[in-house]
């Protein structure tokens, strides 16, 4: 019962339409910020390593290296200020948060690339069956 | 909006309700807490109080009952489970006590004709246009923008001064036995010889009634009778709560040459 109430207080803040991405994918995360009186869009770029909590207070967390430095910014998923969420990259990931991602160094980061798209129009499938 | 009401009121009643304007206040029971994003798209932590609809039960008034208040009751309790004196309260039960001050002529208060409350509270003070038998419900907070909300803090049961008054306790090394939790000392030497009355130990803690005052009313929900209130809300969710119009002065930024003046006046 209190659920359902919460849940009905929290439809108001909740997007229409929520960004669709998933854990490993590299994207591009535009946030809307106010300057004096411009508002311009700010692009955070890097690995999405986690999802966390529901309704609306459910936040994502992007990594990225900055100068040899990792960087990670958490971000409320409904947030008005959350312009657009770009996936640039899918990467396979077996697991819900990739906290593995904060002990590597390098090229140890990167993760495979997702091939289902590709998988079906490349011609690497047709070279499958022959080998 | 509610410093217009106040100064409105003021005019049209002076003398001793003119220094007390007439507040507003409903019972309702405290939901969860959760977060909304607001105008800004900032985060706003917020309350949520599932408040009234709410039956006037008895209006009190200075002349019959020597102050002002309202009766409030909230959330029907089923006839079963509520006693005589419950069910007195809310509707008219014929007692030989009520027959003998009839005879007396005495005038019994009307009464709300109602089911019989769960949650029943006075809240002092005038209450213009507050009738015996209406319903009150969140639409009384139209315009208001902070309250004050009353309710039971969570029992801790018996608390250590750690938690209960938030001594720092002892070392974690150093020759410290078993006491890292513990209070230092508590008095002085042969002179007092004593310990003073009021110091502060380890004992029961919370389940208390407590006050979070100046809290900023973010929503009204009328279709649910919710009230959305910024920041944390004393009790477990469930528990019932009072919430009221703030009493406290409001900060104004743009008139704030206002008090200013005030302040120099007093001065001279």
């Amino acid at each position: 019962m209190s659920q359902q109430i919460l849940a009905k207080v929290e439809a108001s803040s909740l997007k229409s339409d929520v960004p669709q991405f998933a854990i490993g994918d590299t994207v591009d995360v535009h946030t809307r910020i106010l300057e004096g009186e411009k508002e311009r869009v700010q692009i955070f770029n890097g690995v999405v390593i986690a999802r966390a909590g529901s309704g609306s207070r459910e936040t994502f967390t992007v990594r990225r290296i900055v100068a040899g430095e990792g960087v990670e910014r958490k971000f409320p998923l409904h947030s008005p200020k959350i312009a657009k969420v770009e996936v640039k990259r899918s990467g396979v990931s077996r697991r819900a948060k990739l906290y593995y991602l904060r002990d590597r160094v390098g090229k140890a980061v990167r993760l495979r690339e997702k091939r289902d798209e590709q998988a079906a129009a490349a011609p690497r499938k047709s070279r499958t069956p022959d080998a | 909006m509610s410093a217009e009401n106040t100064t409105q009121s003021d005019v049209a009643t002076p003398g001793r309700t003119a220094a007390r304007p007439g507040r507003k206040g409903i019972l309702g029971r405290k939901v969860g807490s959760t977060q909304v994003f607001d105008a800004g798209g900032a985060v706003v932590p917020v309350t949520v109080i599932q408040a009234g609809p709410c039956r006037v039960l008895l209006v009190r008034t200075a002349d019959r009952d020597g102050y002002a208040a309202v009766q409030l009751g909230f959330r029907d309790k089923p006839r079963r489970l509520a006693s005589r004196a419950l069910r007195g309260q809310v509707a008219k039960l014929d007692s030989k006590r009520a027959r003998r001050l009839t005879q007396g002529g005495v005038a019994l208060p009307a009464k709300a004709d109602c089911e019989p409350q769960r949650f029943v509270r006075e809240l002092r003070g005038e209450y213009p246009g507050v009738e015996v038998g209406q319903v009150l419900s969140v639409d009384l907070f139209e315009g208001v923008e902070r309250v004050d909300v009353t309710g039971t803090t969570k029992g801790r049961g018996t608390a250590g001064v750690m938690k209960r008054h938030g001594f720092k306790g002892q070392r974690a090394t150093h020759g410290v036995k078993k006491v890292h939790r513990h209070q230092g000392g508590t008095s002085m030497n042969t002179s007092p010889a004593r310990v003073f009355k009021g110091k502060r130990m380890a004992g029961r803690y919370g389940n208390e009634r407590s006050t979070m005052r100046n809290l900023k009313l973010v929503g009204i929900d009328r279709e649910n009778n919710l009230l959305l209130v910024r920041g944390a809300v004393p009790g477990p969710n469930g528990s019932y709560v009072v919430v009221r119009q703030t009493n406290m002065i409001k900060r104004v930024v743009a008139a704030g040459a206002a008090p200013v003046s005030k302040k120099k006046a007093g001065a001279k």
